[in-house]
């Protein structure tokens, strides 16, 4: 079976099993497509929609914090209404809408869980990888584009699981998205074995996890497999390798909290003690419905197994993003290119033995902890290569503060804030005073919302032309963006002095029942709430100005930002298949301002002169 | 619009795109049974003393199967190979022999063992009742020996005594022979204003042997190659003595939680081989003669797969029958 095939990189036989040169139907173009661009915009707005709403429950839960006992103003009937009396309760003149413990803990717990594997990860991983990495390598389509569309209808039917749950018996989940045992193994058991928030909960993140592992299998396949011929690894944009990197995280640490999560979801339903441990008393009783020898402590290792590289996986997709928008906009190379994917892969390596260090406090001796605070330390070193990389590419450049370089900028100091804030949890004596305190919040905050949120921004306002052939407004962008810096840093910087006075992350009442311990801090609680109610308006600007710029924007050609990588080759929006000509790649990713070069950007795609009557394909072999 | 490679090897990479994905599925598979595994070996060493079961499955029948999942392993090779050589006959035969190993497997598994072991009762002992004379007999722990203290007598449940709002009565099943279900025992137990008395079990014969053995002679503590039915010799054991007690459910102990776990994932996978080697025997052909070599990459993914799924058995046996 000789090849004959002219064009680079198709073969010869499987055309015979394809015949999707036909118009598809609605349904097959926009809701079940296996193309990898609608499957990425589908993520992404799913997970900008679960991004607001754990935004939502976060304002709920800040009101709660400043003022109260006191019924959310306006649409606390409504709340009551929609979320159920043991979720809201009446205040003492009968007014709907007070946040109830129980509620705050539940809405806690779903905030975590939503903004992280709901939120998040859709956005950064599937929707920027799914739409953006196949343009960058120059490819059709993902490897398997079936996969691709099984691992956005899980993930669908993952969403499903964790809103039903907030409208069965008890309300959703209230262990903490930690879901830790032995209290997430009896939480809301009064409700019935299946149907409720703890085991819906359970469910649904077995869902949420094999549609994170279909989705890896298939970027990392496509970024091996379908490389354009020239794209060599060191030609990958920054953040390919970014999402390469992320890929391989979330292969190999989801599995094991799939592991536990079934375990967990054993414990609930079947009685088996894998967490549960001998002798628990409850309630003055001890409890006789597991035969107990299990450990909580093993679930807090398959947990922060996963999610400790987790972090990363929130992280790395945002870097990667930043980077492509700095080298962009400061029309030059990226500083250190090499030096960064070396780091993003030590990064990645060591982020599977940082784990324990949140678990200093479960006792499990001195020894371990010193283990992994020294490899907790290490994996600062990469971090902090990457972060230098890219601040020193801002040097000497003439910057053009564009929309999306205004989010990639600010990320960089509010990345660097959360990152070193980290470093005194690292040691095992600090963090014993300072575990499960506002300092902690403030800290994996700083990490995750100036910092990853602020580079989805900016992901977003780049590429958003490409995807729909528009331009996103740029004042209205201006001002989503102060309004958003401002009212963030409001928010999380007054916890750092809150967590370093010992002010507890899970008090309900905001610390009133300590008033005497956590005294002159609590007037803080009123500012940082109105700064996230500031926080919320602001981002209405940014909701308006994308689907306003979908009618009303500036139309754009192929490549708006006068960008080198591949993606801007193609049209936008691209057709399906992606380039309406075979693309190769001659060169590295950021050829800005090359001396001597025509134009202050060189594309990848461009030949240079000495390969232009030698394209760089990998040669095609007879097959076999 | 075609996906390149999907056929054929990238020349640089030397795979099709499939092959590359199942090794990298199967990597996550390796770290979601390494997590499982991982759970065994934390739960066994956390263990208290007495409490991680010794000899409760059947080896013969295990060792049948495992002999069933290699032999199948070997077939899907077969399988594969005959297609290379474009023999479709052979791969015929090849791929049914392997879908009957598989068949054959999960029936063992879920008509035999497992049903087998929910008639099973053990009750593990308060540590001060173990060396009560009428249980002492029977576990024939020798303290100077050292070692591991037995403290679970197991059996098949004959009769249970209760009191029903504080009246005796007896539980017993429908006929002698059967003696009473594990399950239905536990639904009285549920019901209100009932309390147990005691349980009545005919124990099973390795304890016979620990009675007749030679005292201190630990050798007895081994699981026997055939499975025993229990003996005719019963014990009465006194709720007051009683630590926790369940038929071999996953609630009856670590053990058996992580057994039913993990037999039962690896079970799932089996069954998910099965399947698709099914589609590929029923609606194989057509794809063949249009592109054979096509056909022969998807049996040899699965087929990487299925040797996974093996692999994971191989795990699985030592820890759970033999050691």
């Amino acid at each position: 079976m000789s090849s004959t095939a002219a064009t680079h990189g198709h073969d010869t036989h499987g055309h015979d099993d394809h015949h999707d040169h036909h118009e598809l139907g609605w349904w097959r173009k926009y809701v079940f497509s296996t193309d990898h661009k609608t499957i990425g915009i589908q993520y992404g707005l799913t997970g900008l929609a679960f991004l607001f709403f754990g935004f939502m429950l976060m304002l709920v839960m800040r009101w709660q914090l400043a003022h109260s006992g006191q019924p959310v103003p306006f649409i606390g009937p409504l709340l009551q209404a929609i979320f159920g009396d043991s979720v809201f309760a009446k205040d003492p003149n009968g007014n709907a809408g007070v946040l109830t413990p129980d509620g705050y803990n539940s809405f806690g717990a779903m905030h975590g869980t939503i903004m992280v594997f709901f939120g998040i990860v859709p956005i950064a991983f599937a929707a920027f990888g799914n739409f953006v990495v196949p343009l960058q390598i120059g490819a059709p389509d993902m490897t398997f584009p079936r996969i691709n569309m099984a691992s956005y209808w899980c993930f669908f039917i993952s969403c499903i699981f964790m809103v039903v749950s907030f409208f069965v018996p008890g309300g959703a989940a209230k262990s903490g998205w930690t879901s830790y045992p032995p209290l997430a193994g009896i939480a809301d058991m009064s409700h019935g074995l299946w149907w409720n928030g703890q085991t819906l909960w359970l469910l649904g993140m077995v869902f949420n996890i094999t549609a994170s592992l279909l989705g890896s299998v298939n970027f990392i396949a496509t970024i091996i497999q379908l490389r354009a011929p020239g794209m060599t690894w060191m030609r990958l944009p920054f953040f390919v390798w970014a999402q390469f990197v992320t890929a391989f995280l979330l292969l190999l640490a989801f599995p094991p909290l799939e592991a536990a999560g079934l375990m967990q979801f054993m414990d609930r339903v079947a009685g088996t003690a894998f967490f549960m441990p001998t002798g628990l008393v409850l309630n003055q009783h001890v409890v006789q419905s597991w035969a107990g020898g299990g450990s909580p402590v093993l679930w807090q290792h398959l947990f922060w197994f996963l999610a400790h590289p987790e972090v990363y996986v929130l992280i790395l997709p945002g870097i990667g993003m930043v980077a492509e928008i700095v080298a962009n906009n400061t029309r030059k190379p990226l500083y250190g290119y090499k030096a960064m994917v070396m780091a993003i892969l030590v990064l990645a390596f060591l982020s599977f033995i940082v784990w324990a260090h949140h678990m200093y406090m479960t006792g499990m001796g001195a020894k371990v902890a010193a283990f992994f605070q020294t490899t907790t330390i290490m994996i600062s070193v990469p971090s902090v290569i990457l972060l230098t990389a890219l601040m020193l590419s801002l040097w000497g450049a003439s910057i053009r503060f564009t929309t999306p370089m205004l989010f990639a900028t600010a990320f960089m100091p509010m990345f660097g804030i959360g990152g070193l804030t980290g470093i005194p949890l690292a040691f095992n004596a600090v963090d014993l005073y300072l575990h499960d305190t506002y300092y902690v919040i403030a800290h994996f905050h700083y990490v995750v919302a100036p910092g990853t949120i602020f580079a989805i921004f900016a992901g977003v306002y780049y590429w958003y032309p490409k995807a729909t052939g528009r331009m996103l407004n740029s004042f209205l962008g201006h001002v989503h963006f102060w309004g958003s810096l401002i009212c963030i840093n409001c928010v999380f910087a007054p916890m750092f002095v809150q967590g370093m006075h010992g002010v507890h992350r899970r008090w309900w009442d905001g610390g009133l029942t300590y008033e005497q311990l956590a005294g002159p801090l609590l007037k803080w609680n009123g500012f940082m709430s109105n700064a996230a109610f500031l926080l919320g308006l602001v981002q209405l600007v940014f909701i308006f100005n994308f689907f306003w710029s979908l009618f009303a924007g500036k139309k754009i050609g192929r490549n708006p930002w006068a960008a080198t990588t591949v993606e801007w080759d193609a049209p936008s929006p691209p057709g399906h298949g992606n380039f309406d000509h075979a693309i190769a790649v001659y060169r590295g990713p950021y050829e800005y301002s090359v001396p001597g070069a025509p134009a202050d950007f060189t594309p990848q795609t461009q030949p240079t002169a000495a390969t232009q009557s030698v394209p760089l394909a990998p040669t095609l072999a007879p097959a076999h | 619009m075609q996906i390149p490679y999907e056929t054929t090897a990238r020349p640089d990479t030397g795979l099709y795109n499939a092959k590359l994905g199942i090794w990298l599925f199967l990597a996550s598979e390796v770290m979601l049974f390494g997590g499982l595994f991982s759970a065994y070996v934390f739960l066994r060493m956390g263990s208290d003393p007495g409490y991680w079961p010794h000899g409760l499955l059947n080896v013969p029948v295990g060792t049948m199967n495992t002999g069933v999942l290699i032999a199948s392993s070997v077939t899907v090779v077969l399988a594969w190979a005959s297609l290379k050589m474009r023999k479709w006959n052979a791969y015929y035969g090849y791929m049914l022999t392997t879908i009957i190993c598989g068949i054959v497997f999960l029936t063992v598994k879920l008509s035999y063992e497992w049903p087998q072991k929910f008639e099973h009762f053990g009750v593990f002992l308060k540590k001060e009742s173990v060396s009560k004379p009428n249980y002492e007999t029977y576990l024939a722990n020798d303290k100077d020996l050292g070692g591991e203290e037995r403290l679970e007598i197991t059996g098949h449940l004959e009769k249970m005594e209760i009191l029903r709002d504080n009246k005796p009565e007896t539980v017993a099943g429908e006929n002698e022979q059967e003696g009473l279900s594990p399950s239905k025992a536990a639904e009285v137990l549920q019901e209100p204003n009932v309390k147990l008395v005691a349980y009545e079990l005919h124990v099973d014969q390795q304890f016979v042997d620990f009675k007749n053995a030679a005292h201190g002679d630990k050798k007895v503590d081994r699981p026997h190659f055939w499975q025993r039915p229990p003996s005719e010799e019963s014990v009465k054991i006194e709720a007051d003595d009683i630590a926790s007690a369940s038929a071999f459910f996953p609630r009856h102990s670590s053990y058996f939680s992580t057994y039913f776990l993990i037999t039962g994932l690896h079970g799932l996978h089996v069954l998910g081989g099965v399947i698709v080697f099914i589609y590929f025997l029923l609606f194989g052909k057509k794809l063949y003669l249009r592109n054979p070599e096509h056909m022969a990459n998807r049996v040899e993914v699965a087929g990487l797969f299925w040797h996974f799924v093996d692999l994971v058995w191989i795990f699985v046996f030592p820890i759970f029958y033999l050691l």
